[in-house]
């Protein structure tokens, strides 16, 4: 399974990640492996069978709609790198009028 | 050739719509509106590593609900799937949404664009979905290269209610995103306010060739924020690309802002790699099974709906449909309606009042029908007495407008201003003559051809009785009087 250089730049670009050329390379060389790997699957005839994206089989999971206590708003923003009046402050988020 | 080419508007809406429920869609934080930012999150809608999200039973009954209004096919299993994307606003990196396999698809709604003209628009799908924050820029708070995130509104439950690209014109988008706003309220699981951003409509615009069945180039437009608003920025892009393609132009495919203040929509400023969202099924939430004795169940409790509600009452009270369309726009509307005419000997009466002068003091007032001071019964008591002849119509208005005002009883109001009727042959003949006696000119007028100076006497008379006179024997003992001394001896 091939991949290109330029699935790599793409991938790191949606994840907003940079990369220097040798790290790209490796990375082309890693997801390469991994991709060769899973197509391994591939090799079998699964005409008919559905595609099974979870494994559990549990039946009505849902809860009720009730309000629980949220975190104090200090917890809330205790991780945050910068806040402000009780607010997450963030570098200016464009396109917005 | 020679032929102008003439283009076909295609307009399709997505509409999200805040559902009117408790907690969040995944975890117990509370929806309300307008809290203090940031006091309603918790790991699982900040997308703190490990918390994992718990279906709200409640948001998927309501989505129920809006599928089976719309006609849409409820499916037993859906799937939730992560939309990828990085926005400040979105902790988690992704938003909880339904791609591949939604919880319902194929319904549709009807509009009216012309009287008697009725047009079905297919709705493709509609999914549950979580909502994103909110970011502020407000300038009191935030410098010019800043902004300010609240994350209360994120998790807040929604559904997308997406629909074919079937309809033709900016006011037929209008009319079906009214319709739709219409539904939810009627089911009362979404408030359908616009400005405080419960409900939200994107379009999607273009135009093709008449005739051809192959849909052209689309471009995308968001940020309306009020029904007449939609209508207005989707005019704006029709001109526009009707323009850019008379001229030999070819449209871009982009996605536009409406600016409300400047009447325009601009271009949103957009990385290349913006819509490629990675969907992928959530592997922290199992596929939605439901049972369709629960979907059975939901069917069975669904108020009764708009339109078999109209048709009910052209049949069963012989109601135009222009009163039948005017009275079922609001549930509770309906419903005080339904409670009076029951009651009344007759129904155009009925609608008569609760479209006069219910909607009048509503509008007025700007309430709601919940906040009006007079009940059902109330004026059920005020259409009986005019009914009777106990008072006029004239009064009855009158004794509306007081009980709205003093939270008296209709008969307390009666008694109080003294408004029974004067329905007395002899009293009225006095008066009569009196206002005859008192306006010689006018009756000189009337006798030679002025007969529009009837409605003159009969104000007269009514100003006289305080309107309380039996406007039947007013008009009748004028008449014969009016006439009756045209000779006089
Ligand atoms: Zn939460």
């Amino acid at each position: 399974m091939r991949i290109q250089k330029e699935d790599v730049e793409k991938i790191a670009k949606l994840a907003k990640l940079q990369f220097s050329e040798d790290e790209i390379e490796k990375f082309r060389g890693h997801l390469e492996e991994i991709l060769t790997y899973v197509n391994k699957l591939n090799e079998l005839n699964t005409d008919g069978v559905e595609p099974t994206y979870y494994v559990q089989h549990a039946g009505d999971v849902m809860r009720e709609d009730r309000v629980k206590p949220s975190l104090p708003r200090e917890e809330a923003l205790k991780n945050a790198p910068a806040q402000d009046k009780g607010f997450f402050r963030v570098p200016k988020v464009i396109d917005q009028t | 050739m020679g032929k102008e080419t003439t283009y076909e508007t295609v307009i399709g809406l997505e509409v999200h719509a805040q559902l009117l429920i408790r907690s969040k869609i995944f975890c117990g934080c509370s929806t309300q509106f307008g809290a203090d930012p940031n006091t309603q999150t918790c790991p699982v809608c900040l997308g703190l590593p490990g918390a994992l999200p718990v279906l709200n039973r409640k948001a998927v009954e309501y989505a129920i609900r809006m599928a089976l209004a719309v006609h849409c096919q409820v499916h037993t299993r859906s799937i939730f799937a992560r939309k990828n994307y990085f926005y400040p606003d979105l902790p988690k990196g992704y938003q909880i949404s339904q791609y591949e396999e939604p919880l319902a698809e194929n319904g549709q709604v009807i509009i009216m664009p012309e009287e008697g003209k009725r047009k079905t628009i297919r709705i493709k799908r509609i999914h549950l979905e979580e909502d994103a924050g909110k970011s502020v820029h407000a300038e009191e708070y935030v410098t010019e290269n800043e902004s300010f995130i609240d994350l209360n509104r994120c998790g807040v439950p929604l559904i997308e209610i997406v629909s074919e690209p079937d309809m033709r014109s900016p006011f037929e988008a209008y009319l079906y995103l009214t319709k739709l706003r219409q539904l939810l309220r009627w089911l009362n699981i979404c408030d359908g306010n616009m400005d405080e951003g419960s409900l939200r409509c994107d379009a999607n615009i273009s135009h093709r060739i008449q005739g051809s069945r192959q849909l052209g180039v689309k471009t995308e437009l968001k940020n309306m924020n009020s029904f007449r608003g939609v209508e207005k920025a989707l005019q704006f892009e029709v001109e526009r690309q009707r323009k850019v393609l008379e001229s030999g132009g070819k449209i871009e495919q982009e996605t536009l802002l409406w600016d409300e203040k400047k009447g325009i929509a601009v271009p949103m400023r957009e990385k290349e790699e913006a819509h490629d969202y990675r969907y992928f099924p959530d592997p922290d939430l199992i596929p939605l099974t439901l049972d369709r004795k629960w979907i059975d169940t939901i069917l069975q409790s669904q108020p009764e709906m708009i339109e078999p509600r109209k048709e009910r009452w052209m049949r069963d009270y012989g109601l135009p449909e222009y009163d039948c369309s005017v009275l079922t726009e609001d549930r509770e509307i309906a419903d005080y309606f339904e409670t009076v005419v029951e009651k009344v000997r007759d129904p155009k009466q009925a609608s008569n009042w609760v479209m006069g002068e219910v909607l009048r003091i509503l509008k007025e007032e700007k309430i709601k029908i919940g906040q009006l001071k007079i009940s059902p019964i109330q004026l059920v008591e005020i259409i009986k007495m005019v009914d009777d002849g106990r008072i006029t119509r004239a009064a009855g208005k009158r004794v509306f407008n007081e009980v709205v005002l003093s939270s008296l009883e209709p008969r307390q109001i009666v008694e109080k201003l003294g408004l029974v009727q004067v329905s007395d042959r002899e009293e009225i003949e006095r008066i009569v003559l009196d206002v005859i006696q008192h306006h010689p000119n006018e009756v000189e007028k009337y006798r030679n051809g002025g007969e529009r100076l009837f409605g003159f006497f009969v104000g007269q008379i009514m100003k006289a009785t305080q309107g309380k006179a039996d406007p039947k024997l007013v008009n009748e003992i004028l008449r014969e009087k009016l006439v009756g001394q045209k000779n006089p001896c």
